[in-house]
């Protein structure tokens, strides 16, 4: 027994090391000074450096279980939490000088966000429904109080309301559907209720219903269409380090807990959500696409091209193979290596007493900085999914695995809207080229931002030049955990 | 010798030489910037030359190959190689390059590093598209390509350049999407992305149509075809002179070279089957589009116009499905590339001086340029197909060619001598002859040696070609054979529904 116990701990070493880790930065926050606030830095910076060094120390060649089967290690568990690490800690590099210009560089945020952190491993590596709520609470309650975090900014108060009132409601509904699911299956583990489902097909009223509700929660928590009205108001009102942090890792926490319940759990009714994923698939690549173009403020055109982006990432779950799940993987993570970029780059043009927030803040950035137009237009051609980029991969693979689903028409309908939405990117990279500044002086960044920014959009391009590794990575990552 | 890597040289080369420049631009003076892009466009022009000395003309077979394993997930590979079709349009390719250098030696003053390197890494981008045999690759290489063209027309252009610029992005990303559905349903087909195994990809004619479509929309749009021809006006009048002499001379035979290298190989059934669609919307580019470029105002425009009726007979060239088309077609190709390039540079030549490009504003050039006059003149009659030139040679072989299908085509075809005499000689009439009325027509200077140097290489081509067109049928001669024994004999080994 107690042998037993000793290796379910080993497996959650990641999770207890940032838990403890977390509180022993709320803690030192309590006696340091604020202008020593560079030791909580640090601290949270080791936390990741660490739990890397625990994920990556015995990284899962098989999937294993912990607690009696609560908890799942196998490679897509491991695989996205360093990715995870990987986003948190650029988070955290980008957003240091642009918090601390709004007095917003405190404790409580690193406590926040390592919590946040938690909860996303803990969906991530959730096999039981209840685990996967109880990740998904611990992650959404931490996000909405970080977009409060600047209480005296009616906006960032107004956008976190907003998005605590729908995000509750949304739990609601995901919680109302496992309930529907355990009641027609009598279990909450996501492996038996897949066998069960398997050997005895039971009510299927009941499992549809659940599953309606199930999936309504997760593109909830995704941003699809059509629950993705909070995306943009909470991208414009919080501030832009945490809409960074919002709109990039959990969405690969969210697009694991999707693959846990519908690849994994509900496997059997693929032909129930397949339908459902595809109408709201092809309703975010439209609606993310075209209302894009209309935006002013660029904060609200990034949620839109992400509700877009979630639109090709549900369209590889959709696909329903084992390819397609790959290709939503490749896809979610190069989408938050993109996402990170594109918000870093706003960060560092404001200042204390400007806040870039509007597309023609862009005007003019060739001739006022050469080097960030460059990693602009990057990003801009990568989420556009031109080659050679990795965001041209992610749609390829995306596109392939539909096509080998049979879905033709809608391959060349997403085709289409892709063509749509390299319109509102192209007008970032004519204003950044094509246009006089508006706003003059120089852009300036710390030294290690302004070298961690740049290998950052440069891996962009050199993925996108040797994808191979990284397609294979999420090959395997997928192909280890579902088969 | 060992060429063995040549290719790998010929794309990268300028590539990395143009990006080399592009981080140094800060730190070069305009002149240094220059010098040094005019050596490396020389450089990377030298280095395709062995292409043409050392390549084995007798063959079929694909030479210079080169083979590596790139995404094995996908069984894309990093395949290069090239037969007589690919070899005519890669010199060409080079070359202009170093034309549109020297030919912008003037012409730009803002940032021109960055301008020079622009064109550097297209070139090898281009090459890269000309020699890839595989689907992928060559996919990567056509939509890299666009961006530091969409740049150069965004950076340098005229004053609605952004309007122009955007259109023409789009209407390439358009077809060219359609063109990846297209390769990934093949790829699902055959498990691979080698343009070999497409070739005998054994398509039942439904899907064969289907495929055809889709690439269809790709390269009509380079190329441009009517209907889909919208953009390209508008892009050369507001591209820089560099810009438009790259655009007609090299990018739109990639439309025409992808035509012979994908669509036509891989859906030979559907090519003949839709024979009949082609031919009509290339007789429609001819007449249609030469009436459109007489009544037009601005010079640029009139070429761009003129352009796209001249590749209508590369369309119709290749679709007549005969040897002297397809050679024609060639033929016409690469001396439209010489031609429009020179067309282009004295438009560039005049509007450089005067900074318009309306003809109204222009006449009796010749009483103060005689030697630009002469050049520009020669070129206009070489664009409209004046006997011992080349523009002659390519027109007069795709006429024929028609005349063995079918009378009525070639009737319609050889009508356009007609109206490309029209537009072009009205041109110079209102240009460069008539009394000088323009007070600052009387300023001007003759063209400097570095113009006279560069237009007397342009009219050297155009004559050799003219005189003697076997040179470029010699390099295409066994490809062409080849090329139309696959479609006329092609068997299909099953047929196949549309789903995967």
């Amino acid at each position: 027994m107690n042998e037993l116990i000793q290796f379910d701990l080993s497996l959650i070493m990641p999770e207890i090391f940032v838990l403890s880790m977390a509180m022993v930065v709320l803690m030192t926050d309590l006696f340091i000074k604020p202008s020593s606030r560079w030791i909580i830095y640090s601290l949270s910076q080791l936390t990741l450096l660490g739990s890397t060094y625990l994920t990556g120390k015995d990284f899962a060649e098989e999937t294993q279980f912990a607690f009696s089967n609560m908890f799942v290690r196998d490679g897509l568990a491991d695989f996205l939490k360093m990715i995870s690490y990987l986003g948190i800690s650029l988070t955290f590099l980008y957003s240091r000088s642009y918090m601390k210009d709004r007095g917003l560089y405190r404790g409580e945020y690193f406590a926040l966000v390592l919590f946040a952190l938690l909860g996303m491993m803990i969906m991530i590596s959730s096999h039981n429904m209840l685990l996967v709520y109880m990740g998904l609470e611990l992650l959404s309650l931490c996000l909405y109080s970080i977009t409060a975090l600047d209480r005296d900014n009616q906006k960032a108060t107004e956008s976190a309301i907003k998005y605590f009132v729908l995000g509750a409601l949304a739990s609601g509904l995901l919680l109302y559907g496992m309930s529907m699911i355990y009641g027609a299956t009598s279990s909450l583990d996501i492996g038996i209720i897949s066998t069960t489902l398997f050997n005895h097909p039971t009510d299927h009223s009941i499992l549809v219903l659940g599953l309606v509700f199930v999936l309504a929660g997760l593109a909830f928590k995704l941003g699809a269409v059509p629950f993705q009205m909070w995306v943009p108001d909470v991208y414009e009102g919080a501030p832009s380090s945490i809409a960074m942090l919002i709109s990039s890792v959990p969405k690969l926490a969210a697009f694991a807990i999707t693959i846990r319940l519908l690849a994994d759990g509900l496997q059997s009714m693929i032909i129930d959500w397949k339908e459902m994923l595809l109408i709201m698939a092809v309703l975010s690549i439209s609606i993310g696409n075209i209302t894009a173009i209309a935006q002013k403020n660029i904060k609200r055109m990034y949620a839109y091209s992400t509700i877009s982006h979630i639109g090709f990432i549900l369209f590889g779950v959709m696909s329903g193979s084992l390819n397609g799940y790959a290709s939503s993987l490749f896809y979610v993570a190069s989408y938050m290596l993109m996402t990170l970029v594109s918000f870093a780059i706003l960060m560092i043009m404001s200042n204390k007493n400007f806040e870039c927030e509007l597309i023609e803040d862009f005007k003019g950035l060739n001739k006022r900085s050469p080097w960030y137009a460059f990693l602009m237009l990057i990003v801009m051609l990568s989420m556009a999914g031109i080659p050679p980029t990795i965001g041209f991969y992610a749609k390829f693979m995306v596109l392939q695995a539909a096509l080998e689903a049979g879905f033709v028409g809608f391959v060349i309908y997403a085709v289409m809207m892709v063509l749509v939405g390299m319109f509102y990117y192209l007008r970032i990279v004519k204003l950044m080229y094509f246009d006089e500044p508006k706003v003059k002086g120089k852009i300036e960044a710390s030294l290690d931002v302004q070298w961690v920014l740049s290998l950052n959009a440069l891996s962009l391009l050199i993925i996108g030049l040797v994808p191979y590794t990284f397609m294979e990575a999420t090959t395997q990552a997928i192909s280890l955990s579902l088969n | 010798m060992n060429f063995t890597y040549i290719l790998s040289y010929s794309i990268w080369v300028p590539i990395i030489l143009g990006s080399i420049i592009l981080l140094l631009s800060s730190a070069m003076s305009d002149a240094q910037a220059k010098w040094v892009s005019l050596a490396s466009s020389v450089i990377a022009f030298l280095i395709t030359i062995p292409l043409y000395t050392a390549f084995d003309f007798s063959t079929t077979q694909f030479q210079f190959q080169e083979f590596f394993h790139w995404i094995p997930t996908f069984h894309i590979n990093y395949h290069l190689g090239v037969d007589g079709f690919a070899i005519p349009l890669i010199l060409l390719t080079s070359f202009t390059t170093v034309i549109v250098i020297i030919a912008s030696w003037r012409s730009v003053q803002d940032r021109v590093a960055q301008y020079m390197a622009a064109f550097l890494i297209m070139s090898g981008l281009m090459i890269g598209v000309f020699s890839s045999l595989d689907a992928m690759l060559y996919y990567i290489f056509w939509e890299a390509m666009l961006i530091p063209m969409f740049l150069v027309i965004g950076i340098w252009g005229g004053t609605n350049r952004i309007y122009a610029t955007i259109k023409f992005f789009l209407y390439t990303v358009l077809g060219s999407l359609l063109m990846l559905v297209a390769f990934i349903y093949l790829y699902l087909h055959t498990h691979s992305f080698e343009v070999i195994d497409y070739y005998n990809s054994g398509l039942g004619l439904y899907p064969q149509i289907f495929i055809f479509m889709a690439l269809f929309m790709a390269f009509a749009v380079k190329i441009p075809m009517w209907p889909l021809h919208t953009w390209l006006p508008d892009a050369h009048v507001e591209a820089p002179t560099g810009g438009s002499v790259i655009l007609a001379a090299v990018m739109l035979k990639l439309g025409a070279y992808s035509f012979i290298r994908f669509a036509m190989p891989i859906a030979p059934e559907a090519s003949i089957f839709l024979k009949n669609f082609m031919v009509t919307l290339s007789l429609i580019a001819i007449l249609y589009i030469a009436l459109i470029a007489i009544v037009q105002k601005d010079m640029k425009k009139l070429i761009a116009y003129s352009s796209i009726s001249h590749m209508g007979f590369v369309t119709l060239g290749l679709f007549m499905f005969n040897t002297i088309g397809i050679e024609g077609a060639y033929v016409q190709m690469i001396s439209h590339g010489f031609i429009s390039a020179a067309m282009f540079l004295c438009v560039g030549i005049l509007y450089d001086r005067l900074h318009t490009r309306q003809i109204a504003d222009y006449g009796g050039v010749i009483h103060v340029m005689p030697i630009f006059t002469a050049f520009a003149v020669f070129f206009s009659m070489a664009n409209c197909g004046l006997p011992g030139t080349s523009g002659f040679v390519g027109e007069f072989m795709v006429i024929m060619s028609a005349m063995q299908n079918n009378f009525w085509i070639a009737v319609i075809a050889a009508s356009s001598l007609i109206f490309g005499a029209a537009y072009s000689l009205w041109m110079v009439k209102r240009v460069f002859y008539g009394e000088l009325l323009n007070e600052k027509i009387k300023s001007l200077k003759d063209i400097s040696w570095r113009d006279f140097f560069i237009l007397s290489i342009l009219a050297i081509f155009i004559i050799t070609v003219g005189v003697y067109p076997k040179i470029i049928t010699d390099m295409t001669n066994a490809a062409t054979v080849q090329f139309l024994d696959h479609i006329l004999h092609f068997q299909p080994i099953t047929s196949l529904p549309l789903d995967v």
